[in-house]
């Protein structure tokens, strides 16, 4: 039988806010453990939390990047439950009206062709502390720096058919909420998390199959590979007459499989109902005007404009806008250098990637400045430097000796040019070697390479190549 | 020092500290050998904070003699249990937090002391303030100074036997479904429940959010005005404080009285109400006549849906409030257990007492999946039409009349048994904190020796216009000048 994959994907976005959602707490990562969390954190007797409205501004605007509706008024639920790590016994969150709604985005699909993933909803809730079950001799330790951090949970309708467009979604969204700057999408320190919903049917088959909820899939890759094991192992289920099974299951990324979480979990009722100390939220129509001009450049627009006026192909295009970074990195270089905008992806990706990788840096780190790359361009272009020469000036701007004219000067690297030096070399070479210069008028073309390679040592790689070629050739041949 | 002090009114004390008749120093000593002499009988405290009070008010008598003093220098009061005082013990009348020293001041202690007020102690209450005869404390029950054998009514039972019995000349309270002027009307004394979002909660142990409302039990209105100008006001930290500038309420009550209609709810006269206490509130409304007000007979649909309504929303509040209280941070821990579902339990199970229990179970079965709509949903829509009425009935009238309570203070342990008799005692208070109203209760009349209160309720905001009534009511009556018998200065 032909299957189809369905995958519906909850990313949990952290929001780069200055505090907590609902404190004044830092939100700073990787203080020592409960040192970042106040009284309001630690759910005391009479506390009461207050709500940060940058968090909402950054919500709005996801929704706005996503062509979604902003609610005028949305309110804040508590989920209840307990657990160690959850300081009020509930989760402040948004159940029935959440502040973003009805959105969608695009992804590319490897065919070339596009596909539109509606975003169900996405909203504003605390993080939970942490809980650690090392190293206190049979006790668990709690951490609730990370307790009341701000989230932004992304709720997509079940739109994907496959791990790859799951993959494609994910990496658009974390494209798009750095972008938005609300969020560092920081993967290693949580900040970018993502939970996929997943089951298979019959293809043509209207009805949903039953869905398992994977978690833990704290990378690109895993989100694709957890998908692709899942879906073979429901898929050999039913196909032996199985039934798959609702629950939730654990992506293992060093067994590469997904397994039901310890422990059976028991059907959870959280009692969901409207937080009684916070006031529902209402957004109006002024406060979103003010935040859809506050918004950047969006991926998708600058991909367009990059194909367009940077003449860039498709696919060279994505690289860059996938990182904002890298893109505003080649802007600057393009732009500088009059538009010599392969050129600039030249250096971008040779160059400038291999210093990075092996200093392992970010391009926001470059030891390179965009503009003395792009003066590094000009200077290639109008023949003060020769393309060899370029590199050498590209790694003394990486040691940070000064700026690109600075070490031409300073290094005396400007391209001879001039012919009468270089028939002043050409001769010096040619006397010192008489032996060759016989050899060549004998017929023995090949030694023209000897010539010049001499002559270039002898100007330290300075003089034109082409120049030279053609004084040695005429040279020779006038003895 | 003067004789009789117990007889002073808190604004009376203000104005003798200013005046320079006696220092705080002495003060609040005189109150602390009332309370030496005086709790053991009612055990209106949970804590005294004896040394803290005297040195508060040595600062005090420097400020007033550096003529830097507020409204508020040097007057001894005394907090319920619920409000958090930093370095203080705050229990709630729980064992969950007998061992719970707060880390720091709810904004109403903050404001207070920044007012003057020293603090005397922290006065017993209700178990997280859920009952309404302070029986559930877990320090015992309070003892009404007009008779022993019975309740000062609760929640704030402590506070109210506090004041009656002159242990100190004022008190806060707390007041979600009458918790303030229940005991204000069993203790013969006045008590004020603010406006919802008049008073920050900041500091208040939560019991039912949307309902909890802190004021005043004191011995006069005048009393309870220049205590709540202190009290009240936006607090950034609590979401549902409201906005609004505070009147001066002190001066505003003094001013000339203007005529108003007072509405009477027949809802109130039901065949619960005793008959001499009916009797008593009928009294009251002529002397509002005899002022000049106009009295009109209303009447308020779906007012009769109230106690329902109350006992499903606040149970369900609180059952989500009380889960911060699991042991883990701060608070009582069972010991001895063998996981996690243990700790939870043995120390719930420990910490909570049998009515909390019991509104924490009822809470979370009306939250449940497949009840959520037909109780909490429902009682939220009938919370909303018993909201809209009394707004129809305040465009006819300017305040509404009528018993606080449908008799006067009943025995310890006689409703212990019946939980539900136990919450009808507030059928007449419920309804104007379901709508967020300012209410209050003062004294209207003895019934076979034993105080009974009338309640007046303004709309939202209309503080001043429910004390001036108060305090023009008092200027008529000398009900609330009543000493309950054995604890007049002379029995020292």
């Amino acid at each position: 039988m032909e299957w189809e994959v369905v995958v519906g994907l909850e990313i949990h976005v952290q929001l780069s806010t200055e505090s907590k959602i609902f404190s004044g707490s830092s939100v700073r990562y990787g203080a020592p453990a409960n040192t970042q969390a106040n009284l309001v954190d630690l759910g005391y007797p009479g506390v009461l939390p207050v709500l940060n409205q940058q968090a909402v501004h950054m919500a709005i605007k996801f929704g706005l990047a996503t062509q979604s509706e902003i609610s005028a008024r949305s309110v804040f639920a508590r989920k209840n439950y307990f657990y160690p790590d959850l300081p009020k016994g509930y989760q402040i969150s948004q159940y029935e009206l959440p502040i973003v709604r009805g959105g969608h985005i695009n992804i590319s699909l490897d065919d070339g062709g596009n596909k539109t993933i509606r975003i169900t909803r996405a909203h504003l809730e605390e993080d939970a502390g942490k809980s650690l079950h090392d190293d206190f001799h049979g006790l668990s330790g709690i951490d609730l720096n990370r307790a009341g951090i701000p989230l932004l949970e992304i709720v997509s309708e079940p739109d994907m058919r496959s791990a790859l467009e799951a993959g494609c979604y994910m990496r658009k969204i974390h494209t798009l909420v750095r972008y938005l700057g609300i969020s560092d999408g920081n993967m290693q320190e949580g900040s970018f998390r993502c939970d996929a919903n997943v089951s298979v049917r019959p293809k043509n088959e209207d009805k949903l199959g039953v869905r398992t909820e994977l978690k833990n899939l704290n990378s690109f890759r895993f989100v694709e590979k957890a998908i692709d094991f899942e879906v073979e192992r429901q898929i050999s289920v039913l196909e032996d007459n199985g039934q798959v099974v609702q629950e939730t299951r654990l992506y293992d990324s060093e067994k590469n499989e997904t397994r039901p979480m310890r422990g059976k979990e028991e059907a959870n009722d959280y009692r969901y109902f409207p937080d009684p100390d916070l006031l529902p939220v209402v957004i109006d129509k002024n406060l979103i005007d003010q935040l859809r001009r506050e918004l950047p450049e969006l991926p998708d627009d600058k991909w367009e404009r990059f194909v367009a006026e940077y003449k860039l192909s498709p696919s060279e295009a994505s690289v860059l806008i996938s990182n904002q970074a890298s893109a505003d990195y080649f802007e600057v270089v393009a732009e500088a250098s009059s538009g010599r905008a392969k050129t600039a992806l030249n250096w971008m990706t040779g160059s400038l990637a291999a210093a990075l990788n092996r200093e392992d840096l970010a391009i926001e780190k470059s030891k390179v400045d965009p503009i003395d790359l792009a003066t590094l361009i000009n200077r290639t272009e109008d023949g003060t430097l020769s393309s060899k020469l370029a590199k050498t000036v590209f790694e003394a701007l990486w040691e940070g000796e000064g700026t690109t004219d600075e070490i031409i000067q300073t290094r005396q690297l400007q391209q001879i040019t001039d012919s009468n030096a270089i028939e002043n070399l050409v001769e010096k070479v040619i006397g010192a070697h008489p032996e060759q210069a016989e050899q060549f008028r004998s017929g023995k073309n090949k030694v023209l390479g000897f010539f010049v390679g001499q002559v270039m040592k002898a100007c330290e790689g300075k003089a034109n190549p082409e120049q030279v070629n053609s004084i040695v050739r005429s040279m020779l041949k006038a003895q | 020092m003067e004789k009789e002090i117990n007889k002073k009114t808190l604004t009376q004390l203000a104005k003798g500290l200013r005046q320079g008749q006696f220092s705080s120093e002495e003060l609040t000593q005189y109150y602390l050998e009332r309370i030496d002499l005086f709790n053991g009988k009612i055990n209106a405290f949970i804590t005294v904070t004896r040394e803290e009070a005297i040195q508060q008010a040595r600062a005090a008598d420097k400020a007033l003699a550096a003529g830097k003093s507020g409204p508020l220098t040097g007057v001894p009061i005394a907090h319920k249990d619920i409000f958090c005082t930093r370095g203080i013990k705050t229990s709630c009348g729980s064992k969950m937090l007998d061992n719970f020293i707060s880390p720091y001041d709810a904004t109403v202690v903050k404001r207070l002391k920044d007012a003057g007020a020293i603090m005397v102690g922290k006065t017993n209450m209700d178990e997280f303030a859920m009952g309404s005869s302070n029986e559930t404390s877990f320090y015992g029950p309070v003892h009404n100074p007009w008779d022993h054998d019975r309740v000062p009514g609760g929640s704030s039972g402590g506070s109210a036997a506090a004041v009656a019995s002159k242990l100190v000349s004022a008190a806060t309270g707390t007041d979600t479904g009458g918790s303030i002027r229940q005991p204000a009307a069993f203790s013969g004394v006045t008590g004020v429940k603010p406006t919802y979002g008049r008073v920050s909660r900041y500091g208040m142990v939560a019991f039912a959010s949307s309902l909890d409302q802190a004021g005043t039990l004191t011995q006069t209105a005048e009393d309870a005005a220049l205590l709540l100008e202190s009290m009240a006001g936006f607090d950034r930290r609590d979401s549902t404080s409201l906005n609004e500038p505070v009147p001066a309420y002190y001066d505003a009550i003094h001013e000339p009285w203007q005529n108003l209609t007072i509405g009477v709810p027949d809802n109130f006269f039901d065949e619960g109400l005793d008959p001499d206490n009916a009797q008593a509130v009928k009294d009251a409304l002529k002397i509002f006549e005899k002022l000049g007000a106009k009295i009109k007979d209303v009447h308020l649909d779906h007012l009769d849906l109230s106690v329902p309504v109350y006992y499903v929303v606040a149970p369900a509040e609180a059952s989500s409030n009380l889960s911060r209280f699991d042991g883990v941070r701060f608070g009582h821990r069972s010991k001895n257990v063998k996981n996690l579902n243990e700790f939870y339990m043995q120390t719930r199970g420990e910490g909570f007492g049998a009515e909390v229990k019991r509104r924490i179970l009822t809470g979370t079965y009306v939250l449940s999946a497949g009840y959520y709509d037909a109780y909490y949903l429902q009682a939220q829509k009938v919370r909303k039409l018993i909201s809209n009425e009394f707004m129809r009935i305040f465009s006819e009238v300017d305040l509404l009349a009528g018993p606080t309570t449908p008799t006067p203070a009943f025995k310890i342990g006689q409703k212990t048994d019946n939980p539900v008799e136990m919450y009808l005692n507030d059928i007449y208070t419920i309804g104007a904190p379901l709508a967020g109203l300012p209410a209050l209760s003062v004294p209207c009349g003895l019934v076979q020796g034993l105080p009974v209160g009338l309640q007046l309720i303004a709309t939202h905001l209309d503080e001043t216009r429910l004390l001036k009534a108060a305090h023009y009511f008092q200027k008529e009556t000398d009900w609330h000048l009543h000493i309950p018998p054995g604890y007049d200065e002379r029995e020292r």
